[in-house]
């Protein structure tokens, strides 16, 4: 299993002080092989190893490119999003490893638990139980993706499709690393351990106590945060400040601290930190703000990089006293420090902010309502803003109508804008219309006051028992898994009514990210957010938070659980057979509703790896590649039936593996749809196929024209709609097929084919 | 348009969110569809716009879907008749219809592409231009006359 240096196995042998067997040791570990599963045919997969089976997807899902240069991005991409995660989880284990040694056992969820790390023994054959084992897995991803990156070179590979499986390839080691990472921090940081009632965190600017002082995190990297708040417990200092966060960073603050609050998704750091609540900002790594130095600067507020991935241009203050470094920032001397030391992070960001927030005041930079009108006059409707807004807003008739005096209609921009300032840099006459937004729908803001429940992490064995077979018969309609990034087309709301539709319709609802914000920062008719209206079990009608965007290996891993523990499929470096079942067989999609960054495309390209389709809202069509179906030709359907060997049409079951839809409406047609799978019985297919029709009557006004395609027998078609599917079906010329048990790997076949 | 021997108009969700002289958008080219005779193939939920305003449309589909299948020489168009000539676009969020016209640059070079909104889309063979609501309510008319007119 290891390699380091000099490696010894005994097979058997006797000795005066006892009888060896099976012995093998490497200098530097002691190697116990003890578990007992067979390793598969693919341990530790190299760049060409699953080509066989990425060519399976994509032969059937073939790209649809919409390129503006002839560069692949989407490659590049799925590398960058699996090269942040791996240095990620690399980041987190170093520090927990030199902190708490190499052999602090793993423990994701105690008895509860015992599939602790799916995607890594299904990738790796490795079955990791200390810190120490992680260290095996990261090296083995580090590898790979070196050698991946090395393919986007110029003068590498001339073959799109083979490009396409190496950003499958990337999406696979994408997973591992991103399950190191949160095993590592789930089992040493005591996270929620697949705890279906893990707490409910505040969220919202408006559950920010702004009188004591602010420490505001940003970023994606838990580990400055926990020594924000180890300090803060060890001084007492626990209720004497708030700590808040966005984005992820505030997902993983409050599965360690839940009294941390969580402000928002990352798009809107600007509104927030031009609100002017932190008084100390501390910036980590990812999908921060290039501008977040400067902006904290303008409201006074110090700033502390965290993160050698985000230096900010500061001088490197980890090694000075900590006294020294707090009486800089408190005295404006210098506008931020880096400090790579957590436990330092810690002391000075506290002492900071206690000392400066009498100060600050919560100075913020939004102008008053007068200068709002005021300056709108100077206004040259130009258009531009509108021109380079992402999100087509209508901003030049709200600057004309807050010149006569009426903001409203710049309040109504408030809900759709997406913080990213660009309305700001094309407007030739400088005006701050982001600012006027925010201040505009600053009520608002101040009365966001929700509930996201904290990030439980894996999915317990006992929860895939009980669910596991009505998910593969499809009695459970299906798996949404609603994740990734808030570059919403109109608000957060579309994710909320999304996860509401189906968590009403007996979907398992899973969210990660700040699609899991921003789906808990709306409420019900009875002032019920998301996580208090529905249960957090990985059931029937379920609503779960899994985590952060390292937590999207747990519902990788449910249905990879789903193979091994309801289906007995061996796990252990066998990961075409598991990607097989679970291609045929766990009817989940994935919905990245506001998909913008590398890491997004990554963590897709892992599900997509598996044969689980992943929509993407309408701004994700900028990935300028999708693995699209066709539903129209025949041939592209046929899977083996595993009992007799004979060629079976199952319909476009499902129909994509990547795709992007243009509206909420269509998404929700489009993941009931996606949700059918080969093995459905007709029980199973009957419900999906009531949803798929009735959500499409009631956002299409029609009926499906497809559904000759998902009818596979009489009984499949839903009682309530019998007769006029029935009609349907016979003007399409319908003809009854079998319901195989579905492969597409001819060596699954039972019985040959004489 | 008028030389077009199969021409396809592609509607995007944006079609009832544009409002121009108080009419959404989606009204207007009813008028046009109904008028020129081309087929319409709405994107994401327009169908039970179209449906609901009393017009049916030829076909309906993702926006992929279709781009995806205009890029394919065989595909035989909606009717199974024969692959459309000039395909026309309007109503989709701008950057998602513009990434379309590339794909279709790119992998369809015999299409020819129209748009017909009122920005102007670099990536289309023929584009309106950029112009106010005003312009653009006068720009679809015109099409929708010029039909009627030779429909006379």
């Amino acid at each position: 299993m290891t390699s380091k240096n000099v490696h010894v196995k005994i097979g058997e042998m006797k000795t005066r002080i006892g009888h060896i067997k099976n012995l093998e040791v490497s200098i530097g570990k002691v190697v116990d092989d003890s578990w007992a599963e067979p390793m598969g045919p693919t341990p530790m997969p190299g760049l060409t190893t699953l080509r066989d089976w990425d060519m399976k997807l994509l032969n059937k899902y073939k790209p649809f490119y919409m390129p503006d240069c002839d560069l692949c991005c989407l490659c590049t991409s799925c590398s960058i999003g699996a090269a942040t995660h791996t240095g990620h989880a690399r980041h987190v284990v170093d520090h927990l490893i030199e902190k708490y040694g190499q052999r602090y056992p793993l423990d994701v969820g105690g008895l509860n638990v015992k599939v602790e790390a799916p995607v890594t023994r299904l990738v790796t054959g490795i079955k990791p139980e200390t810190l120490g084992d992680l260290d095996e897995v990261l090296e083995y991803c580090e590898k790979q993706i070196t050698h991946l990156l090395s393919v986007a070179h110029t003068g590498q590979e001339a073959n799109n499709l083979d490009f396409e499986s190496k950003a499958l390839h990337a999406g696979r080691i994408d997973q591992v690393g991103m399950e190191v990472a949160d095993i590592a921090q789930i089992s040493v940081f005591d996270f929620p351990k697949a705890d279906p009632e893990a707490p409910l965190i505040e969220m919202g600017i408006g559950t920010v106590d702004t009188s004591k002082p602010v420490i505001m995190c940003i970023g994606h990297n838990v580990v400055p945060s926990v020594g924000i708040i180890d300090y803060m417990k060890d001084n007492n200092l626990a209720d004497k400040l708030e700590v808040v966060g966005l984005c992820c960073t505030a997902i993983d603050n409050t599965r360690y601290f839940n009294r941390g609050k969580i402000v928002g998704p990352i798009s809107w750091q600007l509104r927030f930190i031009r609100g002017g609540f932190a008084d100390v900002l501390v910036l980590d790594e990812q999908c921060v703000r290039t501008d977040a130095s400067s902006e904290a600067e303008r409201v006074k507020a110090p700033v502390i990089a965290a993160s050698e991935k985000n230096c900010i241009g500061f001088k490197n203050r980890t090694n000075d006293p900590a006294d020294e470094i707090v009486a800089d920032l408190v005295d404006g001397k210098v506008p931020g420090v880096l400090i790579l030391d957590p436990e330092k992070v810690g002391e000075v960001a506290v002492k900071v902010a206690k000392q400066i927030a009498p100060k600050r005041r919560k100075m913020k930079v939004l102008p008053e309502i007068e200068e709002i009108v005021a300056l709108a006059k100077t206004c040259r409707q130009c258009n531009l803003c509108q021109r380079s807004c992402p999100q087509d807003l209508k901003i030049p008739a709200a600057l004309k109508a807050a010149a006569e005096g009426n903001i409203v209609p710049l309040t109504d921009l408030y809900e759709e804008c997406i913080g990213c300032g660009r309305c700001e840099e094309a407007c030739p006459v400088k005006l701050e219309i982001h600012s006027f937004i925010v201040k505009a729908g600053e009520r608002s803001m101040i009365e966001e006051k929700n509930y996201c429940r904290a990030g439980r992490g894996a999915i317990q064995d006992v929860e895939i028992r009980s669910a596991g077979g009505p998910i593969v018969l499809g009695e459970i309609p299906g798996i949404v898994a609603v994740v990734g990034c808030a570059n919403y087309p109109h608000g957060g709301k579309d994710v909320y009514d999304i996860c509401r539709e189906f968590a009403l319709r007996r979907f398992i609802v899973v969210t990660t990210g700040c699609s899991a914000m921003s789906a808990g920062s709306y409420k019900n008719e009875e002032g019920k957010t998301l996580y208090e209206e529905f249960s957090g079990n990985f059931a029937a009608g379920g609503v779960l938070n899994a985590g952060s965007c390292v937590s999207n290996p747990h519902i990788a891993g449910a249905a990879i659980k789903v193979a091994n523990i309801f289906a007995k499929r061996n796990l252990r470096g066998n990961y075409e057979e598991i990607a097989d079942y679970i291609h045929n067989r766990v009817g989940a999609v994935g919905l990245a509703w506001g998909a913008y960054s590398q890491k997004a495309a990554s963590i897709a390209s892992g599900f997509w790896s598996l044969g689980v389709p992943v929509l993407v809202g309408p701004h994700g069509s900028k990935y300028r590649r999708m693995l699209l179906g066709r539903a129209d030709k025949k041939k592209d359907w046929e899977v083996y039936d595993a009992r007799t060997g004979d060629k079976v049409n199952v319909g476009p079951t499902p129909e994509h593996l990547f795709q992007t839809v243009e509206t909420k409406e269509e998404a929700m047609v489009a993941i009931a749809k996606l949700c059918m799978r080969p093995n459905d019985t007709w029980k199973g297919r009957s419900i999906k196929l009531s949803h798929y029709v009735d959500l499409h009557k009631r956002l299409y006004r029609t009926m499906p024209k497809d559904l000759h395609l998902f009818v596979r027998t009489t009984t499949d078609v839903p009682m309530t709609m019998k007769d006029e599917i029935t009609k349907m079906l016979e003007a399409k010329g319908w003809k009854e097929t079998v319901i195989p048990d579905p492969t597409l790997l001819p060596r699954m076949v039972r019985k040959k084919k004489e | 348009m008028k030389r077009a021997a199969r021409p396809i108009l592609v509607v995007g969700s944006n079609a009832t969110e544009r409002v121009i002289e108080g009419r959404p958008v989606i009204d207007y080219l009813i008028d046009f569809a109904r008028a020129s005779k081309v087929p319409v193939v709405a994107t994401a939920h327009m169908v039970g716009e179209f449906l609901k305003r009393g017009y049916e449309p030829a076909g309906f589909m993702s926006a992929m879907d279709i781009g995806n299948r205009l890029v394919d020489p065989e595909w035989q168009g909606i009717d199974g008749k024969g692959h459309p000539d000039v395909a026309l676009f309007i109503g989709m969020p701008y950057y998602m219809e513009s990434l379309i016209l590339l794909g279709l640059k790119n992998f369809a070079p015999d299409l020819k592409t129209i748009t017909i909104d009122n920005l102007y889309h670099p990536h289309a063979h023929w584009s309106f231009p950029n112009t106010t609501l005003e312009d653009w309510a006068n720009n679809l008319r015109g099409l929708t006359s010029n039909f009627k007119e030779n429909s006379k």
